[in-house]
């Protein structure tokens, strides 16, 4: 029985050993995690440094805790990686006037929509009203009579 | 023949022009997104000066490798280890570039073990004029290194001029490294 507590305690302390190099000061957790989802692993492009096992990602966590343990905003933390990463380095791109197109594309796409859309649709009632002619009617009632033989 | 004219002019051509127009836009930004490589992230460190950094050297852990031996000449600053295979590829590319006295070649040495480091360059030659130890990797985040290899131009005043991300391949010194330090060496400090 003591034995297998003590298995228990020891397995415990590994656990808790292979979760100390993460750790962060429970103050700072809330930031700290919000910050990694920010953030763009560039060796596995298509995670986060949160979710990335890449060494580099390891290695911009451990800078993060270090800067929130040294008291550094959120923005001097962000700049700082994309100091040295560029603004790829980010998940949210910075509004600028290079990223206009990214940012406000689809409402110009929704805006060129809606003005298709709308000459459509009073094309359409425009259309709706005007009654067919004689000879028109003569051409469909010979058709119709046609195809009921 | 003729109605299908009428067809077109009663229409209106633009309607079977936008969509053809449309199409070219859409295909040609796939085209040129299908020559890139979304793995070369540009650096934003390209024309800044080079980060602050002091490491102790390869060949004498007494020594310190700081910023400063940038100054006054055209170098490359290539950070490798021996653990990384793709260094190898470019390693007898690097060798020719120092051979030839094209350029001052200077290593960093990224996250390797020392006595490994000191056996790779025993083993495959060593073109670096000086290593810089970069054990935790602290320093490549300086220079905001993301995947060995990757190498750097510097100029004269100490400037990133340059950053090649992958391998060096002797297509690359010719059509972009040499070309490009030939260009700064001419530069007057």
């Amino acid at each position: 029985m003591r034995k297998a507590s003590c298995l228990i305690a020891v397995f415990l302390l590994c656990f808790a050993a292979l979760a100390q190099p993460d750790a962060v000061a429970p103050e700072h957790e809330k930031r700290y995690y919000s910050l990694l989802d920010e953030l763009r692993c560039l060796v596995c492009q298509n995670q986060t440094i949160a979710e990335s096992d890449a060494d580099l990602a390891k290695d911009l966590r451990a800078e993060v805790r270090k800067m929130l343990q040294a008291g550094a905003t959120d923005s001097e933390i962000t700049e700082f990686m994309v100091s040295r990463y560029g603004d790829f380095v980010l998940y949210r791109p910075p509004v600028k006037p290079r990223t206009w197109l990214l940012w406000f594309g689809p409402l110009i796409f929704l805006v060129i929509a809606l003005m298709v859309l709308s000459r459509l649709l009073r094309k359409q009632k425009k259309a709706g009203s005007t009654a067919l002619t004689e000879d028109e009617q003569a051409k469909v009632d010979s058709i119709l009579s046609r195809t009921e033989e | 023949m003729s109605s299908r004219l009428r067809l077109f002019r009663d229409v209106g051509m633009s309607k079977y022009l936008l969509p053809v127009i449309l199409f070219f836009i859409l295909t040609s930004f796939l085209f040129v997104g299908l020559y890139r490589d979304p793995t070369e992230v540009s650096s934003p460190l390209v024309g800044k000066p080079v980060p602050q950094f002091s490491l102790p050297r390869l060949d004498n852990s007494e020594a310190l490798f700081s910023e400063r031996e940038f100054l006054g000449k055209v170098s490359l600053l290539n950070v490798w280890a021996s653990w990384c295979v793709a260094c190898l590829e470019e390693h007898p590319v690097l060798s020719e570039l120092a051979n030839r006295n094209a350029i001052i070649i200077y290593g960093l040495n990224y996250k390797d073990d020392v006595t490994k480091a000191h056996q790779y360059l025993v083993e495959h030659g060593n073109p670096y004029l000086a290593n810089a130890v970069d054990a935790f990797g602290r320093v490549g985040i300086e220079w905001g290194v993301y995947g060995v290899p990757e190498t750097f131009v510097v100029d004269k005043k100490g400037v990133i001029r340059y950053k090649h991300i992958g391998v060096v391949t002797q297509q690359d010194v010719e059509e972009k490294l040499l070309p490009l330090i030939g260009q700064l060496q001419s530069e007057v400090l």
